[in-house]
């Protein structure tokens, strides 16, 4: 035993091993990326920033019925209702509280014409509690912004569902 | 008695009991749409299918089949699985899948059952059936695609609110709910129409896309609109009150209310006293004030004044505790210049017998003659009204109307216009003498506007003089819901002399004629929650509560009391009414011994007893009320209400009220397309 750890501390051995797994990974692809300049791939699942989406006719998708205010576990979600000049169902108040928000989800899968999405956004970070806040006009400008890679991400779903 | 077994249990029912009644009894749940307790039996949804043996072997609509001996029913065989699953697929072969978009959704038959009896996918790809909606006012908004013509809304508006003015129109996949010619519904209980319908082709005008039935605070509480004290259930979200529903009360609304009741609510938002005002010295203009500037300027006024100059009037839609409150306040001013009647009504208030609806609402059903006195119940309490309908509708009683010809919904026989066709009748003259005293349960309903003439005691006389006579009922139907506690209490003063009065404390008053009688000199103070008639006249504003912002107690036309609950909080700087007077008794030194309601519910019922017995019906003893022989002038009787739609500051306030008057009342007279009045 004592014979042992005399002769391995003498020829350096461990040293050696651990300097040889150091030299191996000199010569194999590197796995950090170069964040902010680099990002890692997301699934299209991945639930980030909400958004609000339109139709293709610019006409908004939300039709106030609540169904994910109702789901909302840590209820960030706030809306209002009122018929529209043309009578159809529409909100006038859409809130979400990001600093509530848990991202679990549950609101888009409560959505039965997919206006609210969580989509592929994740660098939201503000400098102040307020602005993380948003209301509806917020969320639809991030529809806008998002829309073409949402509806790439929940087409890409849509065989699983 | 027939006998039968239902899923192996056996029962024993009364005769004539349909199948579905008897499942119901021993808790197996049986779905139906068309059925309802109310209203009469269609078997056209075919929901409520069940096995039945012996018979043919089919499934057999359980509404429509009465129970017989030896019946073996079951609910939940194969065969009426199946049959279940088939309705439902049926149904939902047309109905429309906008749920999310939809007012029932949440509380939907429809939707409920589906989940329950229902098939997740469909199997049909033609396009679904769509249909015309139509304008039935601005009360109901009808979405028509979403209807499974189960024919509730027809049957409701022909049985209960005696209004024929729907129908069905054409046959098969082309049927249709319609007005038959364009025209909107002048019943005014249509807003039940809303809560009959299972599924969302009718739902609330108001109300659309304002709120989910699962994010509502609900409130059991009672109404104050009109005299009958209607149980409700208010439907609030933070602090707002969305929506007034009718709770089942058996007695007084079984389970209606009228429009008034239900969609008055949104005046409760506009035109409040949120903070107190002060009529400025300078300018004569009110200005908002803090609690203890009014306080301060009200007890400053009290103490100056003689307190023989001091007078206290109790509005319309007062609380018992807060007329307490105020009469002690009074009182141990030594004041005793107190009124209630602020209608202008005079009748004698010594014996309770006199001035309650002795027979109770539900004792209608009972009656087989009916006298009406200077009343148009439709108007004054369209519930009364629904009762009478139904009692008429049961067994055809005879009903007599004295006062101006009205639209009832019933056929009657129109007597008089005037106290004269009453002295008749208690001389034993006239056809409507005969069927009174024919009859063995006549009863007498006397209106509010009967009594607000100068001779009102002598035609309360006149009427006992008839009750006596004919052994009929005495009922006072009242129009304030205020109106029996002030009474019971002795908030009252006959020879009181208003003009000459100094100080006069408002505790909710608004009607203008008593309003103009107040000396222009008057320092007057408002306790209220709308700025309406009385607060434009007063000195100093105190805010109040509305009658979904308090807990408090409630005595109906029939002398029942009600205890109704605080649903929302009071706005801004408003506060209870009786905490209020207890406030103010503070600022003039004679504070009022009781600091919570506890205490003030106990005072009260250290004095009244009868106040602690929750909805009982505690009969009056009879005595002699009133004066017959006093002289009675020849005047017609003038009806109590002359728009439905405003009789309150509450319902002042409405915008939808508002607009009830606008297309219901100035387009169409109301109830034109009623029933033929005089047989």
């Amino acid at each position: 035993m004592a014979f042992d750890q005399v002769a391995r501390s003498f020829m350096l051995s461990e040293i050696v091993k651990g300097m040889a797994l150091t030299f191996k990974y000199m010569f194999k692809p590197r796995v950090t990326i170069n964040y902010p300049y680099e990002k890692g791939p997301l699934s299209p699942r991945f639930r980030g920033e909400h958004a609000l989406r339109r139709y293709p006719n610019g006409e908004e998708r939300c039709i106030a019925c609540k169904l994910c205010e109702a789901i909302c576990p840590a209820l960030a979600i706030t809306i209002e209702a009122e018929p529209r000049e043309d009578g159809s169902r529409r909100t006038t108040r859409y809130d979400i509280d990001m600093t509530k928000c848990i991202y679990c989800g549950l609101c888009q899968e409560a959505c039965p014409v997919d206006a609210i999405v969580e989509g592929p956004n994740f660098e939201f970070a503000t400098e102040t509690r307020e602005e993380l806040f948003y209301n509806k006009e917020r969320l639809l400008a991030n529809g806008d912004r998002w829309e073409a890679q949402l509806a790439a991400n929940l087409a890409k779903d849509a065989p699983y569902r | 008695m027939p006998k039968l077994k239902i899923n192996n249990v056996e029962i024993e029912v009364e005769k004539g009991t349909s199948i579905l009644q008897a499942c119901e009894m021993l808790g197996h749940e049986v779905p139906r749409f068309c059925y309802h307790d109310r209203l009469s039996v269609p078997a056209n949804c075919r929901m409520c299918l069940v096995e039945v043996k012996p018979g043919p072997p089919k499934p057999q609509a359980s509404c429509a089949l009465a129970c017989a001996d030896n019946m073996e029913v079951f609910t939940d065989s194969p065969m009426v699985k199946k049959a279940r699953n088939g309705v439902m697929e049926m149904l939902l072969i047309n109905h429309p899948l906008d749920c999310p978009i939809c007012d029932q959704g949440g509380e939907c038959d429809l939707q409920d059952q589906a989940v329950g009896y229902g098939f997740d996918r469909s199997r049909y790809y033609e396009n679904k059936r769509a249909v015309k909606d139509k304008n039935l006012g601005p009360l109901i908004k009808t979405v028509m695609t979403r209807c499974i013509q189960c024919t509730r809304c027809i049957r409701f508006a022909e049985e209960i609110a005696g209004t024929p003015d729907l129908g069905m129109i054409h046959r098969g996949e082309d049927s249709e709910i319609s007005t038959f010619i364009e025209k909107t519904i002048t019943s005014e209980m249509s807003g039940n129409l809303i809560d009959v319908c299972p599924v969302g082709a009718l739902t609330s005008k108001p109300y659309a896309f304002q709120a989910r039935p699962w994010e509502l605070k609900k409130t059991e509480t009672i109404d104050v609109h009109d005299g009958l004290g209607c149980n409700i259930r208010v439907d609030s979200r933070g602090g707002e009150v969305m929506r007034i529903l009718p709770r089942l009360h058996e007695d007084i609304n079984e389970e209606w209310i009228d429009d008034r009741t239900r969609f008055a609510y949104d005046g409760l938002k506009r035109q409040r006293l949120d903070r107190p005002y002060v009529r400025d010295d300078k300018t004569g203009r009110l200005r908002p004030g803090t609690w203890e500037e009014a306080f301060l300027k009200v007890s400053e006024r009290i103490r100056a004044t003689n307190r023989g100059k001091v007078a206290a009037l109790a509005g319309d839609l007062c609380d018992a505790e807060s007329m307490v409150a105020l009469k002690d306040l009074m009182r141990s001013l030594g004041v005793d210049n107190l009124e209630c009647r602020v209608d202008g009504a005079r009748f004698d208030t010594s014996a309770r017998a006199g001035y309650i609806f002795n027979s109770g609402i539900s004792g209608i059903e009972q009656a087989d003659a009916i006298l009406l006195v200077g009343t148009d119940p439709r108007k004054e309490a369209a519930l009364v009204n629904a009762r009478i309908l139904k009692t008429w509708r049961g067994k055809r009683v005879k009903i007599g109307l004295i006062g101006e010809n009205a639209d009832l919904a019933y056929p009657y026989t129109h007597i008089g216009t005037g106290p004269a066709s009453l002295e008749d009748l208690a001389g034993g003259k006239g056809a409507f003498a005969d069927v009174l005293a024919n009859a063995k349960n006549p009863i007498l309903i006397v209106g509010a506007g009967a009594f607000r003439r100068e001779d009102g005691v002598a035609i309360q006389g006149l009427c006992r003089a008839v009750a006596e006579k004919y052994k009929a009922g005495y009922n006072v139907l009242h129009m304030a819901a205020s109106r029996v506690a002030a009474l019971d209490i002795g908030f009252v003063k006959d020879d009181l002399d208003l003009p000459a009065m100094q100080v006069v404390y408002l505790l909710g008053v608004d009607n203008p004629d008593i309003l103009d009688q107040i000396n222009p000199d008057a320092f007057v103070v408002y306790q209220g929650h709308h700025g309406d008639a009385g607060a434009m006249r007063a000195d100093v504003i105190l805010p109040g509560a509305a009658y979904t912002e308090k807990d408090g107690l409630y005595i109906n036309t029939e002398g029942r009391v009600q205890f109704a609950k605080q649903a929302v909080w009071p706005p801004g700087e408003a506060r209870e009414d009786w905490k209020i007077v207890r406030a103010l008794s503070a600022y003039l030194d004679r504070p009022l011994p009781y600091d919570d309601i506890i205490h003030l519910r106990g005072r009260m019922v250290r004095e009244w007893p009868h106040l602690a017995e929750l909805d009982a019906l505690i009969p009056a003893e009879w005595a002699a009320f009133g004066n017959p022989q006093a002289p009675i002038s020849k005047d017609a009787f003038v009806p109590a209400v002359s728009n439905f739609y405003m009789t309150n500051v509450i319902t002042r306030a409405s915008l939808t009220m508002a607009k009830c008057t606008d297309t219901l009342l100035k387009s169409a007279v109301m109830g034109e397309n009623g029933s033929v009045a005089a047989e």
